[in-house]
């Protein structure tokens, strides 16, 4: 039936009138908006591809956040054992997987076992869950052999935390201050996607890919007093020390403790500077705890050297010339400038967990986004036009109905992507542009029954009726089928295939609806206009 | 006069251009409209095997550089061979729309993923400072593939879906018609992408999954239809029946695909080059999607052993609302 009851009426007035206004501050400037009172505050936002910007995937490396913990792990153990007189024949790392720890006496296995079941620890995740899925697990291998590994679950939740911490780290360095719009966030499992809007000059992206360049973990080590490297490599060694290369800035390689004095977590501060010859240096603070340990070392080993470590490279190795309380210290190594400003910032910001690998990047410039969007317009515009000519030329005052339908679509997709904080892009434009095309198609579909009727002698209005209410079924089925070909798109899609789907979907849905209400409602209205009019006419 | 005014406006008809009377003879016909499709086809398998897809950056990984060029039209001979000289291989150069840009195109370095990088940058140096980096894409190996089977993937979930939901909602001959007829004609899209070398990339994928939609909604139309007529004409032999479906949607069928073939035009037209190989794929998808709605999937289903019990049995009970009820009494 194409009578309307008034609440019916209201309600899909009422939701047009919300579809079209909400999409009126995108056509404003997007600072203008924020201002506006809710729910005008809301916009559009443009894809990278149309403001123009940089994108970067990054993927982390995370063998080297399991060895990491591993390493950490076959520490703890040496240390537990040592603490609970525990005899070692053997203590190592199998298949980089796990810690094997090899007993020289079967009857210590069950203070060992109880030793390593001390540093299993329930996982946060199943903590909330109610599970008790662990970090770790401990098996028995005989009498002699125990070893301790990571569970699949907790190297997942390991791998999480990597990856949350590095997006902190990675946000710290990009956007110190917390003012550009940068959109940091994780993708799939090992992977950051960083979208730094409205930056495309290449010297900037350069600059911002070189400070994710490394991890910077920077450590103080032990100087082995008297083995030199030279002497290391010709065979002379000591466990707990190895050879670490040189920066090739000073000095040559060193023998250092293997394991840190200080780890790599502990500067509190960390600027440029320049030393006594005016030479640019970096000047940094310890953390309290870490000034402390370092102002006993420091008082103990005057004379001796110490070195400081940058990613698994020696800095430099000075003398301790006195006891250093203050926990503050200067490093110069023959930088310039720009090395010292680009080191500060990846120091002060903390060490990435692991290194991060570019995987994909994409950079436009303003100029190209500008030219998208010009473009898009006119294409839109006059794509639009020559469909609204079809439909006038085709169907006369009811494709006028289906104009105003189609236009309240659009305003609609408009709207619901400012609201769902979509991004326009230039695909998006496209599946908007190919709504147009389709959504008329709804109408087409009724246009074309009313006509079939009106051949088959039906009168006007019961055409008209019939008409609506015989496409409906075709036109739910031909959508949703569509639908489906959208939402695989968004789900399985990526970039540009994302930005297309939202569009693409979303006026499929508006698309229904306002075949059903607005074409509908209009048409009704333009029966009850002609009720006392004797013998109408149906416009087609 | 004000209200003659109005009736005009309300009463301003349309033009019926279309032949309605059109009775074309399509199921008899069939084998030569399958057999047209089957050499089409074919001949997109044989394209596709012998030339293979031009695949883009998106999945085979490499860079894109758009520039422009600051003082004026860029002589492309000359940057060619800047970008050569370069020292990283070799480098495609081809010029756009605007006389002052250019496209240069890099393979995948042979050093992978890590020398990616370097070497465009290196790239770019080596152009000057003239040129204006319009826009720079770097694609890494392991992304590309993922890309790659992440796209195909789309398109297949999609085809089973749609599979699924015609199945649910008609028989499975309508469903297994639909499809044939749908992966004809990303098959044949594709055949056309490797004939005319265009780039093969994310966007043409894109175009792809919405042809698979726009073409199965043309052809959902004529089965509906069909479904329809089933109850109707109790007594009408299935091929007349099938004939007369299509006869009756075809102005539906072709009208909208003008009003689809317009919009896409004007995106193929006014389109900048992002764009370009999605409407193109667009633009070739709605004329074939068309011809398989009308000659190819319908027809099919007389070879599938579809009977009217199975169709009118079946679905008299499972469609709700009036539209199986009047079709039955009628």
């Amino acid at each position: 039936m194409l009578h309307f009851s008034r609440w019916k009426t209201i309600a899909i007035l009422t939701a047009c009138l919300i579809g079209v206004l909400g999409a009126i501050p995108s056509l404003f400037d997007k600072e203008r908006v924020l201002t506006w009172p809710f729910p005008f505050n809301k916009s559009v936002t443009l894809g990278l591809d149309l403001q123009g910007g940089a994108y970067f995937l990054m993927s982390i490396d995370t063998n080297v956040l399991k060895r990491d913990w591993l390493s950490d792990l076959q520490q703890q153990v040496l240390q537990r054992t040592r603490s609970a007189n525990i005899a070692r024949a053997g203590l190592g790392i199998r298949d980089a997987n796990r810690v094997v720890l090899t007993l020289t006496k079967p009857e210590d296995m069950a203070v060992a076992e109880k030793e390593l079941r001390a540093l299993v620890q329930p996982l946060e995740s199943a903590q909330l869950s109610g599970t008790s899925t662990t970090n770790l697990e401990v098996k028995k291998d005989s009498d002699t052999i125990i070893s301790i590994g990571p569970t699949e679950p907790g190297l997942r939740e390991r791998e999480t935390q990597g990856i949350s911490s590095s997006i902190e780290t990675v946000r710290r360095r990009l956007d110190p201050e917390g003012t550009k719009e940068m959109n940091i966030v994780r993708q799939g499992r090992d992977r950051i996607l960083i979208q730094i809007p409205g930056v495309s000059d290449p010297k900037l992206i350069e600059g911002y890919k070189e400070v994710l360049k490394s991890t910077a973990k920077m450590t103080f080590h032990v100087v082995h007093p008297t083995i030199t490297a030279d002497d290391f490599k010709a065979g002379r060694r000591e466990q707990g020390f190895r050879v670490f290369p040189s920066t090739d800035r000073v000095g040559g390689d060193e023998v250092l403790d293997e394991r840190p004095l200080i780890g790599g977590d502990q500067l509190s501060r960390a600027d440029p500077s320049f030393d006594e010859a005016r030479q640019p240096a970096l000047a940094f603070t310890f953390k309290p705890a870490a000034a402390r340990v370092f102002g006993k070392f420091s008082s103990e080993n005057i004379g001796r050297r110490f070195a400081i470590v940058l990613d698994g490279k020696v800095l430099t190795a000075p003398v301790i010339r006195s006891a250093i309380q203050d926990g503050n210290g200067q490093i110069t190594g023959n930088f310039n400038v720009e090395e010292v400003t680009k080191l500060a910032i990846q120091l002060r910001s903390g060490a990435l967990p692991a290194p991060l690998k570019l995987e994909q990047e994409s950079t436009v410039g303003a100029s190209l986004g500008a030219d998208s969007i010009r473009a898009g317009k006119i294409a839109t515009l006059i794509g639009a036009g020559l469909v609204v000519a079809f439909m006038l030329f085709a169907y006369g005052t009811f494709g006028i109905f289906s104009i105003i339908a189609v236009a309240i679509n659009i305003a609609m997709i408009i709207t619901f992507m400012s609201w769902l904080g979509a991004s326009l892009t230039l695909p998006g434009i496209a599946g908007i542009l190919l709504t147009i095309g389709m959504a008329v198609d709804a109408n087409v579909l009724i246009y074309e029954r009313i006509r079939e009727e009106l051949r088959n002698k039906s009168s006007p209005i019961s055409a008209i009726e019939k008409g609506f209410d015989r496409a409906f079924t075709t036109i739910v089925d031909a959508n949703l089928t569509t639908l489906i070909a959208g939402i695989a798109m968004f789900a399985l899609g990526s970039g540009p295939i994302k930005g297309f789907a939202v569009t693409l979907s979303l006026g499929i849905l508006t698309t229904v609806f306002t075949a059903f209400t607005v074409s509908r409602l209009l048409a009704s209205w333009w029966v009850a206009s002609h009720k006392n009019v004797k013998k109408i006419e149906a416009p087609m | 006069m004000r209200e003659d005014r109005e009736t005009l406006m309300l009463n301003f008809k349309g033009v019926d251009f279309f032949p309605h009377g059109l009775r074309l003879p399509i199921v008899k016909n069939r084998r030569y409209f399958i057999g047209i499709s089957w050499v089409l086809a074919l001949i997109s398998l044989a394209l596709i095997m012998a030339l293979g897809l031009n695949l883009g950056v998106d999945f085979k990984g490499g860079s894109i550089i758009e520039v422009r060029n600051k003082t004026g039209a860029v002589d492309i001979a000359k940057l060619r061979e800047t970008a050569n000289a370069a020292g990283v291989g070799g480098i495609q150069v081809q010029g756009l729309r605007e006389p002052t840009d250019a496209l240069l195109r890099m393979e995948m370095q042979a050093g992978g993923d890590a020398a990616q990088e370097p070497a465009t940058n290196k790239l770019i140096k080596a152009l000057g400072d003239n040129f204006e980096i319009r826009n720079k894409e770097v694609i890494g190996g392991v992304v590309s593939k993922e890309l790659l089977s992440s796209g195909i993937w789309a398109v297949v979930a999609s085809l089973v879906g749609i599979l699924i939901y015609l199945w649910f909602r008609f028989e499975w001959q309508f469903a297994v018609a639909a499809v044939v007829a749908l992966i004809h004609d990303v098959f044949i899209t594709c055949g056309m992408f490797a004939l005319l070398r265009f780039e093969f990339d994310l966007t043409v994928v894109a175009a792809l999954l919405t042809l698979a939609g726009y073409s199965v909604n043309d052809t959902v139309v004529v089965f509906d239809r069909i479904r329809e007529n089933m109850r109707k004409f109790k007594k009408m032999p299935l091929w007349e029946l099938i004939d007369l479906s299509i006869n009756e949607t075809l102005s539906r069928t072709v009208l909208t695909a003008g009003t689809v073939f317009l919009a896409v035009l004007a995106l193929y037209i006014f389109g900048t080059e992002v764009i370009h190989g999605f409407a193109f794929a667009m633009l070739f998808g709605v004329v074939i999607g068309t011809w398989s709605s009308i000659f190819v999937a319908a027809p099919l289903l007389m070879f599938f052993g579809l009977t009217r019990e199975k169709v009118t049995g079946q679905s008299d009970g499972a469609t709700k609302g009036g539209t199986s009820k009047q079709g039955a009494k009628a």
